[in-house]
């Protein structure tokens, strides 16, 4: 059975929102962190809802909307979410008058909406779907979990369409205790440049992409998404290796038939050395293109870049922002993502264009 | 591919007991878990009962063999030890002689240490030790539990707030019927945190005596803590190593509310169709359920609904039904995975669990629960809900072999 992509809707640092455009204009930042551009929010959502509503739900809710409409899906089969830290604005919000009102008079909202379901569970409450509805809330491969959830829930034929997506939100006390965890760099560089400062660090983003997956073909489809792994701790090179192989193995497809890798290099010389590693081995004289420079590192970040291959795949173009080696002009066929975090949760998408 | 999901180990860390046996013996003693923190301080220590494990971190730490002190979260300490316990149980040797998947699921995570770290951050944003935050997220429990127990092939952890561990249930269920693994061991996690207890008081919806699901005077739940995991096997994986197997898992069925953020339909839309759903699967008629393990937290709300979306669904045959939030509280992220394991402790010993603190029966039901241990019950097939915040509900159905 084939599984294609039959909607997006992508909130990110950059032009994303509407699906007409395609990184046509770059939003550059020289700052702590890449912010979502976010859309007038009011075409999807109540203003009394959105009075109450953290950014992280609306943005969740506006990207699934965009695809559902993309896809000309009322009520998907089902709606699965990824996050890796979930609510942390109200979650913030709670734990801070809960220690300053010393556990007294509090109001219940933040709390409410700190579970790290909301967002699956809001879309679902706006759409009026029973359908099954579930939350991934697993680091780095949050997305990915949900992912395969979905795959297999068309596989089992207990759904045509699902709603999947990856959601995480940046505020300023998450980044600020993140960074002196060290995960970014010391001062703030230009995102453009992240691959050129050779320093410790990444850059931190945020974003909510949403897709429609379903198990029918049609003229209008983006791409098909072929399989998706993930695997834990890898002990060295050679293991990563060894798991790219069977993965590809797996899905019965050579190493030189993929068009395009898009890996996940965020800048951190401690963990990009991997990725350095296969471009100048096993993947070697391959075309390379990358994305955390658009939207910065976080948990999900992988919804972004399926958002940035199934663009690419439909238009057959890849901007040059995205490039990291020259590449000849040829059709795109099939793209590999590799993405790892902190080299503890390591996912491989493979893609296809349809 | 595999058509049957069996369960061959299960591990439970709760109020009632920090292990299978002692919980068993709880339970036949009806002797409650509930009563006040020795633990937590919280200004509401004397006023709101909780179901705390009667154990503190540094001899659960003990208890899972371990001496880093700052490095685990209280939450991944039960996971710890319940999950291990189910992986004993189950009789694994090795735990990579075949691929082995971990789901684990909570709702809080590390929430326990964040509260520390924040009580310090927010006066000075350069204070609060760190180490305290690495471990918030919910991905932490699940990766302690799987370095401790050697686990590598696939991990995911699952959050949709009470329903959370029956769901990371499903999900290994439905990973080996798929065929991506043999073996998962799956269930959930949760402690007792000052977030969680604000978070509840605030909504007014704990009892300050004591949770007393179905009853007409109840007024509230009791929040517990604790672990609960089962060891999922495909019939290869049991066929090929010849093992004990402690029931089927016949039956699963996730399905939204879509009513409120908090409160549930008061007919119990969501919860029908997940009950419907799990039914229709496991191919049983609804005589053949002979105990529902319900989910009754005590709050006005769940009970009344859930108990609504039953009625709708046996009609006047309604099988024998308890909550036993009484004994645990009610573990949140935990509370699929404990019950799952009291499910499969009912079907083993042919027992049924007394719903405890029931006095009166509520005046919009026709039915009351279990108040009394029934022993030598013939216990073939157990229905197990799970309903959570968001209205994601899940329903599990455990078959005697």
């Amino acid at each position: 059975m084939e599984i294609y992509i039959k909607g997006i809707g992508n909130i990110s640092p950059q032009n994303t929102f509407n699906n007409e455009y395609f990184l046509e204009e770059i939003a550059e930042y020289q700052d702590d962190y890449l912010k979502c551009i976010e859309p007038v929010y009011k075409k999807y959502i109540k203003p009394m809802l959105l009075r109450r509503m953290s950014r992280i739900i609306k943005m969740g809710i506006y990207a699934a909307k965009v695809s559902l409409d993309d896809a000309n899906i009322d009520i998907p089969d089902a709606i699965i979410s990824g996050t890796g830290l979930g609510c942390i604005e109200d979650t913030e919000k709670f734990l801070s008058s809960m220690i300053i009102n010393n556990e007294r008079l509090l109001n219940p909202t933040p709390f409410i909406q700190s579970t790290h379901n909301t967002i699956s569970a809001q879309i679902a409450l706006m759409l009026k779907c029973h359908n099954y509805n579930y939350t991934y809330v697993h680091r780095g491969i949050s997305f990915e979990s949900a992912l395969l959830d979905s795959m297999m829930l068309l596989r089992e034929n207990s759904a045509n369409n699902v709603l999947v997506g990856g959601v995480d939100e940046i505020t300023h006390n998450s980044f600020l205790i993140t960074k002196r965890l060290g995960h970014w760099k010391n001062l703030s560089i230009n995102n453009l440049e992240l691959l050129n400062n050779k320093t410790r660090g990444s850059i931190a983003g945020e974003g909510a992409a949403f897709f429609v997956l379903s198990n029918i073909d049609s003229k209008q489809n983006y791409a098909k998404i072929k399989s998706v792994s993930t695997f834990y701790k890898p002990e060295n090179y050679k293991t990563v290796k060894d798991n790219i192989t069977e993965f590809l193995k797996n899905a019965e497809i050579k190493i030189n038939n993929i068009d395009l890798i898009i890996l996940g290099l965020n800048g951190d010389t401690k963990y990009d050395d991997i990725y350095y590693q296969l471009m100048n081995n096993y993947f070697k004289n391959k075309n390379f293109a990358y994305y955390k420079h658009l939207c910065g590192e976080y948990h999900t970040s992988s919804s972004f870049v399926l958002w940035l291959g199934a663009k690419i795949l439909k238009s057959q173009f890849i901007p040059d922002i995205v490039k990291l080696n020259k590449q000849q002009d040829k059709p795109i066929k099939n793209i590999l993502i590799y993405n790892h975090y902190k080299n503890i949760n390591h996912s491989l998408i493979l893609m296809t264009g349809c | 591919m595999s058509d049957k999901v069996y369960i061959t180990g299960i591990g439970i860390i709760s109020s009632i007991g920090e292990n299978t046996d002692v919980v068993l013996n709880s339970l036949n003693l009806t002797a409650t878990g509930i009563g006040f923190t020795n633990y937590l301080n919280t200004i509401h220590r004397n006023e709101l009962p909780v179901a705390e494990v009667k154990v503190s971190n540094n001899e659960l730490l003990e208890i899972a063999g371990l001496a880093d002190k700052q490095a685990y979260t209280r939450t991944a300490l039960l996971g710890m030890i319940a999950a291990k316990e189910a992986v004993i149980n189950s009789g694994i040797k090795d735990i990579s002689e075949m691929q082995t998947g971990l789901v684990s699921a909570t709702s809080v995570g590390g929430m326990d240490k964040s509260e520390h770290f924040f009580s310090k951050f927010i006066k000075d944003n350069k204070a609060g030790k760190l180490n305290d935050m690495i471990t918030h997220d919910c991905g932490d429990s699940t990766e302690k539990i799987a370095d401790h127990l050697g686990i590598k092939d696939y991990i995911t952890t699952i959050s949709t707030a009470c329903s959370s561990s029956a769901n990371s249930i499903m999900l290994g269920a439905r990973l080996i019927k798929n065929g991506i693994l043999d073996r998962v061991l799956a269930g959930g996690t949760d402690s007792l945190t000052l977030f969680t207890i604000n978070g509840f008081n605030t909504l007014m919806i704990l009892d300050k005596n004591g949770c007393k699901p179905f009853d007409k005077n109840r007024n509230g739940l009791t929040l517990g803590e604790g672990a609960g995991f089962l060891v999922l096997e495909s019939e290869r994986a049991v066929n090929s190593a010849n093992k004990e197997i402690l029931c089927e898992l016949k039956g699963y069925g996730n399905a939204c509310d879509a009513y409120h953020q908090t409160a549930s339909s008061p007919e119990g839309y969501g919860a029908y169709l997940a009950m419907k759903k799990a039914i229709d699967m496991s191919r049983l008629s609804i005589e053949k359920i002979d105990y529902i393990n319900a989910h009754g937290t005590g709050t006005l709300n769940n009970d009344l609904s859930e108990g609504k979306a039953i009625e709708k669904l046996f009609g006047s045959k309604i099988p024998k039904l308890s909550s036993t939030k009484g004994f645990t509280g009610h573990t949140l992220g935990a509370a699929g995975g404990i019950e799952a394991v009291l499910s499969v402790l009912s079907i083993k010993y042919q027992i049924i669990f007394p719903n405890l603190n029931f006095s009166q029966r509520m005046k919009e039901l026709n039915f009351n629960p279990v108040i009394n241990l029934i022993e030598n019950a013939k216990v073939n097939n157990v229905l197990s809900n799970s309903f959570g915040f968001g209205g994601n509900n899940t329903t599990l159905i455990f078959s005697k072999v």
